[in-house]
């Protein structure tokens, strides 16, 4: 990993509450982020992906309908220390959040203020952290949305959300974003909503901008294509749970955990595509909701490995293997071999 | 953006009638959470109580007291309320209070009642028709609706009030002609939706009449909403009797009703402001409970009910 | 906007017409239909009426009728009061400021309140507040306007002796201060239902802005929560609210009707009803399809609005 530390995540764990039944819907997730780095964090819906990134950003509801546990450190963009994002009062949070740390959500669509000018979006942010003349600002707003590829960026400035296309909507989010120059940023299956030729765009746009800010980028999918594509590193989610990491190659040439196996299976291949369309493999069943998870391994009732009297008793931990990976499964010693 | 209430209102250019929007505000969609679902359903069984209390007060008070309602004792007027004999006091003839508080609550009840079914009817009947046609007849019946919902109801009750001799029977037939419209929106909208659904196709294939899969198979299945509408029916049509009884026209002396009541009032306001406080008391009392009533009803049908 | 709002104005017309439809028959309902007012004061033979009938165009087909009452409506001959003989427009008229005053006042003091109560139970939902909002919001839908109003004169004229118990001025004074003071409690009177109204609504509204994801884009940019309200919910949440003031128009006139009496307010309402007593048919009528009208006007208003203030319909 070239670059310093930004992001160090231990035992991160979150859990909602409602009605009386309590979900825990991340629990025991750790990770580190570099500069320069990007994580891909990988699962199904419902996997705990987003609940995890807005823990981060501490963008979910307060306590006694959810609470988050476990720490979250964040290099601080201005001094050289860590923060303590959990800990952080919520003014000084307000200070970070955009700042140090930004998000681009799923929707292109919903994301942005329907009733506000996308110049108004991004010089709103630009003014929040950088204070500045509001003309300096809409200038600042120009370059960005040059920077991020929209054509006749001026004009732009008085647009409204619903005149710009999906595509050009998610490109003045990741503007917007950026406009502070946060070291990490956090995409939330950014082209999840979008048309496939212009998925490749924002991912081509992404990666761009990274190499240009060298900032770190958590980009979140349940697209394993869209990974081998953009990350570094892949930290595969399941049931709230880190389930494996390790570097892109490894993962996808050896996976190690059934479900990654599962999902690297359901990848559309491009090459088997003429051969075999429409026959993609799907993992059979759906993830366990969080109220009530399986005894044993979270994932057995759906595993093709399952040894019974092992995976539905034993929870297993998250094991680091001899060449630096992690993983979550009682058996995967038996899939190295 | 929008919820589900403001759905219809952007893109619609119907308006409400003047009880509507009451109703409407009413008829927002739940957010449940198991404490309002308690509270609710509480509220909910309070109005039940209060409303059985006011139907059984009327109908056998009555016979508990030992005054008449239209017993007139001159020496007797304007006794107030908790201090004699008279447990609410007497009016300005000398007339027990309690028993004509009884007694109107009997012509208030029964009014809100009967223009309630009425106006269920013709509502039912208008809405089924253009939902099950739709097409010109439906929109014609809905253009309609709209139209009628233009005359703020009192305006047209008063107007029409007018126009005929006043009795119980003719305001009571009055206040369900001003009140049918958004029962008809209602129905029509469910059945509308419900047409699609299979298994009236599968009715229509059987052979079955028109008339005969409109109210046997898809009604039912807008019973629920209905028997909300209903209830909140029966506040409004009190409310409207209230109203025009109050104004003169409604329910005719020397008959009591809560509203005719408060007719005269008014003017003993200084001298004997319980002949005004105390009918009033009960027209919020009986319509709070409705809708409490109303609105925990909608909640314990269907708790994902929000089409109104 | 513009084919927007042609459909709207189309709408609006066509349901004006189907009203004009109601408003004629009920017209032809009327003791006397449209002779009422010589068959009243009859001194007149039945030759007389026959021959009145025949010049009035009463013994044609009723759609030749109708089209020609509609088309003198049109053209503003709305007929002449039975009472006094003036034009029935011009009594409307003399009336409608009183009114509109009393309305608007009303209306802009539920806005706020209730907008301010419905948002503050937006966000404090379910907590002491909210649940008194609620209920008090049920109650207040629930009660009479007329006795409402009743109890006001009680308590603040009767006993309190701080509000003047009725009319719009005191005799022979007539200063902004004298009838600012005879505003309040008529206003507060009829804002207690329409500020119900507006915090239910205000408050769901508020709930669903909340919700959307474009809020929580505003706190990732790092926003305080006051500013992500008043920068990105109010405006949104406030828009639905432009098409609750459209629906408002028949509530604000019943409520206005009642209002009017209780406080013996010299405004459209009071003169519905006295011209009801007097059986003064073309006032009653010219009152009723006016009433109409500004509800239809009221709802094109609140649409002509909401084009204007959502970015999405206006440039759309
Ligand atoms: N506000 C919330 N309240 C209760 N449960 C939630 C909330 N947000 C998310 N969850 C639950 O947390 C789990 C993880 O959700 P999420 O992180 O959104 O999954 P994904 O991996 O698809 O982004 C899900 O089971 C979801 O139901
Ligand atoms: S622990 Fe067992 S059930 Fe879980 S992934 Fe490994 S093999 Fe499958
Ligand atoms: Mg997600």
């Amino acid at each position: 990993m070239a670059g310093e530390l930004l992001l160090e995540v231990e035992n991160l764990a979150v859990s909602f509450r409602s009605r009386g039944a309590v979900a825990d819907a991340v629990s025991d997730v750790s990770f580190r982020l570099h500069q320069g780095e990007t994580l891909a964090m990988v699962g199904e819906s419902g996997s705990g992906k987003s609940v995890t990134s807005l823990a981060l950003m501490r963008l979910l509801p307060d306590a006694p309908q959810c609470q988050v546990r476990g720490s979250v450190k964040l290099r601080d963009k201005t001094g050289s220390g860590m923060l303590d994002v959990l800990a952080l009062p919520e003014p000084q949070m307000q200070a970070v959040r955009g700042n140090n740390i930004a998000m681009v959500f799923q929707e292109p669509m919903t994301s942005l203020n329907p009733v506000k000018t996308i110049g108004a979006q991004i010089t709103e942010t630009i003014r929040l952290h950088r204070p500045m003349l509001a003309r300096a600002a809409e200038d600042e707003a120009v370059r960005l949305l040059d920077l991020v590829g929209i054509p006749a960026p001026r004009q732009r400035l008085t647009a409204y959300p619903h005149q710009l296309s999906g595509g050009m909507r998610q490109r003045a989010m990741i503007a917007m974003a950026l406009s502070c120059e946060p070291s990490v940023l956090i995409a939330d299956e950014p082209t999840t909503a979008l048309d496939v030729t212009i998925q490749a765009q924002i991912l081509d746009l992404l990666k761009r901008l990274q190499e240009q800010t060298g900032m770190a980028v958590i980009f979140i999918t349940h697209n394993l294509g869209v990974v081998a594509e953009i990350a570094d590193r892949v930290m595969v989610m399941y049931s709230g749970r880190v389930v494996e990491q390790a570097d892109v190659v490894p993962l996808f040439q050896q996976p190690l955990m059934p479900y990654t196996r599962g999902l690297l299976r359901s990848v559309p291949r491009l090459d088997l595509a003429g051969r075999r369309a429409g026959a993609l493999y799907a993992i059979p069943g759906n993830v366990p909701d969080p109220r009530r998870p399986p005894p044993g391994c979270a994932f057995h009732p759906r595993c093709d490995s399952f040894a019974d009297g092992r995976c539905n008793v034993e929870a297993p931990r998250l094991d680091s293997t001899a060449d630096g990976r992690q993983v979550r499964c009682l058996r995967w010693p038996e899939f190295v071999a | 953006m929008s919820s589900s209430i403001f759905d219809s209102s952007p893109g619609d250019s119907n308006p409400g009638g003047d009880f509507a929007a009451r109703e409407a505000a009413i008829a927002l969609p739940p957010r449940n959470t198991a404490l309002r679902r308690f509270c609710r359903h509480r509220l909910a069984m309070a109005g039940a109580i209060i409303i059985a209390i006011l139907v059984l007060g009327s109908y056998l008070g009555p016979y508990l007291i030992p005054y008449d309602d239209t017993f007139i004792d001159i020496m007797q007027r304007f006794a107030p309320p908790f201090s004699g004999a008279h447990i609410l006091g007497t009016d300005e003839l000398g007339r027990d209070m309690l028993a004509r508080l009884m007694m109107g609550g009997r012509i208030s009840l029964a009014v809100g009642f009967t223009a309630m079914v009425i106006s269920m009817g013709i509502g039912i009947l208008v809405g089924a028709i253009a939902g099950y046609y739709g097409g010109i007849v439906g929109a014609a019946l809905m253009r309609f609706v709209d139209a009628v919902l233009c005359f703020p109801s009192i305006f047209l009750l008063l107007a029409l009030a007018a126009l005929i001799e006043p009795g119980v029977a003719s305001i009571t037939l009055l206040i369900a002609a001003t009140a049918w419209m958004d029962v008809a929106r209602i129905v029509e909208g469910q059945i509308r939706g419900l047409r699609e659904r299979d298994f009236a196709v599968a009715a229509e294939a059987l052979g079955a009449s028109d008339l005969r899969i409109v109210f046997r198979e898809l009604v039912p299945n807008a019973v629920a909403p209905i028997v909300v509408a209903a209830t909140l029916n029966v506040a409004k049509a009190i409310l409207l009797e209230s109203y025009v009884s109050y104004l003169g026209y409604g329910i005719q002396p020397p008959t009591p009703s809560w509203g005719n009541m408060l007719n005269n009032a008014q003017i003993y306001l200084t001298s004997a402001p319980w002949l005004a406080i105390l009918p009033g008391l009960f027209i919020t009392l009986a319509v709070t409970s409705f809708n409490f009533l109303g609105d925990g009803l909608r909640d314990a049908l269907d708790p994902r009910m929000e089409n109104h | 906007m513009a084919p927007y709002l042609i459909r709207r104005f189309g709408q609006a017309v066509l349901l004006l017409l189907v009203v004009s439809m109601i408003g004629f028959a009920i017209l032809h309902l009327a003791p006397g239909g449209p002779m009422a007012q010589y068959a009243i004061g009859s001194n007149m033979s039945q030759e007389d009426l026959d021959r009145i009938a025949q010049q009035l165009g009463l013994d044609r087909p009723l759609p030749v009728q109708y089209a020609e009452w509609l088309w003198r409506m049109l053209g503003g001959d709305w007929g002449t009061s039975f009472r006094d003989g003036q034009p029935v427009l011009h009594v409307i008229g003399s009336h409608l400021g009183a009114t509109l005053q009393l309305m608007l006042t009303a209306t802009l003091l539920a806005i706020f309140l209730g907008c301010w109560i419905g948002i503050l139970g937006a966000i404090r939902r379910y907590s002491v507040f909210d649940y008194l909002a609620t209920i008090g919001a049920m109650v207040a839908l629930s009660i009479p306007t007329f006795w409402f109003g009743l109890v006001t004169i009680f308590v603040f004229s009767v006993e309190l002796g701080w509000l003047p118990a009725g009319n719009r001025e005191t005799v022979g004074d007539g200063s902004l201060l004298d009838m600012l003071h005879h505003l309040i409690a008529p206003a507060m009177v009829l804002a207690l239902v329409e500020t119900a109204i507006w915090s239910r609504f205000m408050r769901s509204s508020m709930l669903d802005v909340v919700n959307q994801d474009y809020i929580r884009t505003a706190r990732a940019k790092g926003l305080p929560r006051f500013k992500v309200l008043t920068r990105h919910a109010l405006r949104n949440a406030l828009l639905p609210m432009i098409t609750v003031a459209g629906l408002q128009m028949p509530t604000l006139l019943g409520g206005a009707l009642v209002t009017e009496t209780v406080f013996t307010w010299p405004g459209m309402g009071r003169l519905f009803l006295d011209s009801i007593s007097y059986r003064d048919y073309p006032v009653v009528m010219g009152i009723l399809m006016f009433s109409a009208a500004m509800v239809l006007i009221g709802n094109l208003l609140a649409d002509m609005l909401y084009a204007v203030a959502d970015p999405r319909i206006r440039l759309g």
